[in-house]
């Protein structure tokens, strides 16, 4: 209690050295709070985006089927199950066919992945209502089937609203085909793999491209869905697995950070460091003085190590009082991801809404607290070492 | 008037290392210093006064011998009752005032009375006291920096005797400052040693403190080499 009291007197009579220790510490504070807000809005929206259009709320997946291996894709699609069929209808699940194709964009051909959905679903996000004019089938005579992309795709095979492409893929023989396409619409998404190098007609018309009747190579799940037995030739993939990767990348991105984080952090450590051992040297005559009046030497280093860590306090003060408006003011109108970061791979909206929970303020708070209590204290205990008659004399060591 | 003892130098020695060898500051010492006493000790630079304040203060420890402060040897004190006696007995006066910079007038006379966890009415007043007694209650708000010497050291005094000390350990308290401000404060000193009984020891080589003291012990090398009582005038 004394030291605190003491401890604050100090600080507002030093002025000056005060105020730039805290504002280096705030402005450490205000940026790593910042940072991780964007990538705690960033990982919510994602997650939000992949769930949505992807994920869903599980999947069930043909048991050949493996994202990461497209040469076994043409074995991975089966018979429609019962139970599957009926909850389609019900609109719990949805089905999807996938099968490897080629588009040729300008003349240049382009592997992707062509998937068939229903157009009635409403279990993704995708907008399939489009195809809806496709729902009998492949018409016999017609040149174009339709077809949707989303906005990366286009922007990759420079393909925009009503322009016909030609693509070609293999039926179950595995004999090549072509066709025409016509796109119909251009859909926006964040999520990079339900976007890039993938096109979408309806299912009923791949089945029929691929000779594959009423099969599919997965089904995303609604949370109506109860899970019941198990069905045989499909394996339950849970949300959680299918969010991994996800999460991963979120992980490394955090990690990423950190380090500048750590060096920004060691910046503002160096100094309070600095500071606290200069003070110790500059006020050897007031700490000769403490002991003199009666202060024993450990009231004296628990002053000095509260002096350091006050300035994390007022810190964290400023930042509470000026940055609280700033922060929700940004988590307002949103953090507008530079160009280019696209391409990372990972579902990244044209504005993130950044989160500022408050664990991550008070935990951050809380470590920039910690981490200069203990590099006050180290050179606060060199206090204790000193002759109180030297340090009365002011005498320099 | 019974004569109470306060402190008793024993057989006193203080060596300090210098280079390789050693420095006899203090050889041999032996004193008794009663309570109330308005004591000087005198010699020239260099001859221990300092070093002698120190150890009666517990801010520094004898080589060999003892010095007895209130019934507590300060050879065998550990670091914290010697904080402890200083804090409850001494009040320490130093040459160059030692106030603390950033702190006002009254905060630094108040210093002492926090560390005896004194209430803040309890405090006020009696740093108001104090200050009256030295004469400066209208610069309470003033920081060190924007006070003249004199008014310094009377901030010193008032530290030293706000928590009414049974000792008041003055190193050349008047060094800088003029004649006029020495008998002011000398004068100042007199009077709180007359009402309150508190014990002065000085250290000094200033003639215009030696005239004020009641009993004169001259350092030289180390050793007493004279110790008399005087009468000062009005007494
Ligand atoms: N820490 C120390 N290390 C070595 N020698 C010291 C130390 N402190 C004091 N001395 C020596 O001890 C002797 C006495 O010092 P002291 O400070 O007690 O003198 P003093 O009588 O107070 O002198 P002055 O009137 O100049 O203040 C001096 O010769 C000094 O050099
Ligand atoms: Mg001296």
């Amino acid at each position: 209690m004394l030291a605190i009291k003491l401890a604050y007197r100090n600080l507002v009579g030093a002025g000056l050295r005060t105020w730039l220790n805290v504002i280096v510490l705030a402005f450490v504070l205000f940026m790593i709070i910042w940072h991780y807000g964007i990538l705690d809005g960033w990982n919510e929206q994602a997650n939000r985006d992949m769930q949505a259009w992807e994920v869903g709320n599980g999947q069930y997946w043909q048991e050949n089927y493996d994202p990461y291996d497209f040469f076994t894709l043409e074995d991975s699609h089966a018979k429609i199950p019962e139970v599957l069929q009926k909850a389609s209808s019900d609109g719990i699940v949805t089905p999807i066919l996938i099968s490897q194709a080629s588009v040729y964009p300008d003349g240049r051909i382009q592997s992707m992945l062509l998937k068939g959905i229903d157009p009635e679903q409403k279990v993704i996000a995708i907008p399939g209502a489009e195809l809806n004019i496709e729902s009998e089938a492949m018409p016999a005579g017609r040149q174009e089937i339709s077809a949707i992309i989303g906005k990366r795709m286009a922007k990759n095979c420079k393909l925009k609203e009503g322009d016909i492409t030609t693509i070609r893929w293999r039926d179950v023989n595995g004999t090549f085909d072509a066709l025409e396409v016509k796109i119909v619409a251009i859909f926006d998404c964040n999520v990079p793999s339900i976007d890039g190098g993938q096109m979408y007609i309806n299912i009923n018309t791949l089945q029929e491209m691929m000779q594959a009747p009423n099969e599919a190579t997965l089904f995303v799940i609604d949370e109506d869905y109860e899970m019941s037995e198990d069905i045989s030739g499909w394996v339950y993939k849970e949300f959680d697995f299918l969010m991994t990767e996800m999460n991963e990348m979120m992980k490394m991105k955090k990690v990423g950070g950190s380090v500048l984080y750590f060096i920004l952090m060691l910046l503002a450590m160096l100094a309070i460091f600095d500071t606290q051992v200069l003070s110790i040297f500059r006020r050897q005559k007031e700490i000769g003085t403490y002991i003199a009046m009666g202060m024993t030497r450990r009231q004296v280093v628990s002053l000095f190590t509260v002096e350091g860590a006050m300035h994390a306090i007022l810190a964290v003060a400023v930042v509470s009082t000026l940055g609280t408006g700033f922060l929700l003011w940004l988590q307002s109108i949103g953090f507008t991801m530079p160009a280019g970061t696209d391409d990372m791979g990972i579902a990244i909206a044209e504005t993130i809404y950044p989160v500022y929970g408050a664990g991550l303020i008070i935990g951050t708070s809380l470590l920039v607290f910690v981490i200069t209590l203990i590099v006050s204290y180290l050179p606060a205990r060199k206090i204790s070492k000193m002759k109180p008659t030297d340090a009365i004399k002011g005498k320099i060591q | 008037m019974e004569q109470s003892t306060l402190i008793t130098i024993d057989n006193l020695v203080k060596r300090f290392p210098v280079g390789k060898g050693e420095f006899t500051a203090l050889n041999g010492i032996n004193l008794t210093i009663n309570l109330g006493e308005f004591t000087g000790i005198v010699g020239p630079s260099g001859s221990g006064k300092t070093t002698l304040l120190n150890i009666i203060g517990s801010l520094d420890n004898a080589t060999e011998g003892d010095a007895v402060v209130m019934g507590e040897s300060t050879s065998n004190l550990s670091l914290k009752s010697a904080a402890k006696l200083r804090r409850k007995h001494l009040g320490f006066i130093f040459q160059t005032y030692n106030l603390l910079p950033v702190y006002t007038v009254f905060e630094n006379v108040e210093f002492p009375l926090l560390l005896l966890n004194m209430s803040g009415s309890e405090r006020k007043k009696a740093v108001m006291d104090a200050l009256e007694w030295v004469g400066i209650t209208d610069k309470v708000k003033s920081r060190p920096a924007q006070l003249s010497g004199g008014e310094c050291q009377r901030v010193a005094i008032a530290r030293a005797m706000v928590k009414k000390p049974v000792i008041v350990l003055a190193d050349e308290p008047t060094a800088n400052l003029d004649a006029a401000n020495s008998h002011n404060i000398l004068k100042m000193m007199v009077k709180l040693n007359q009402e309150l009984k508190t014990t002065f020891i000085f250290a000094t080589h200033d003639d215009k403190v030696i005239k004020y003291l009641k009993r004169k012990i001259s350092l030289e090398d180390g050793k007493v080499v004279k110790d008399e009582f005087t009468k000062v005038k009005g007494e």
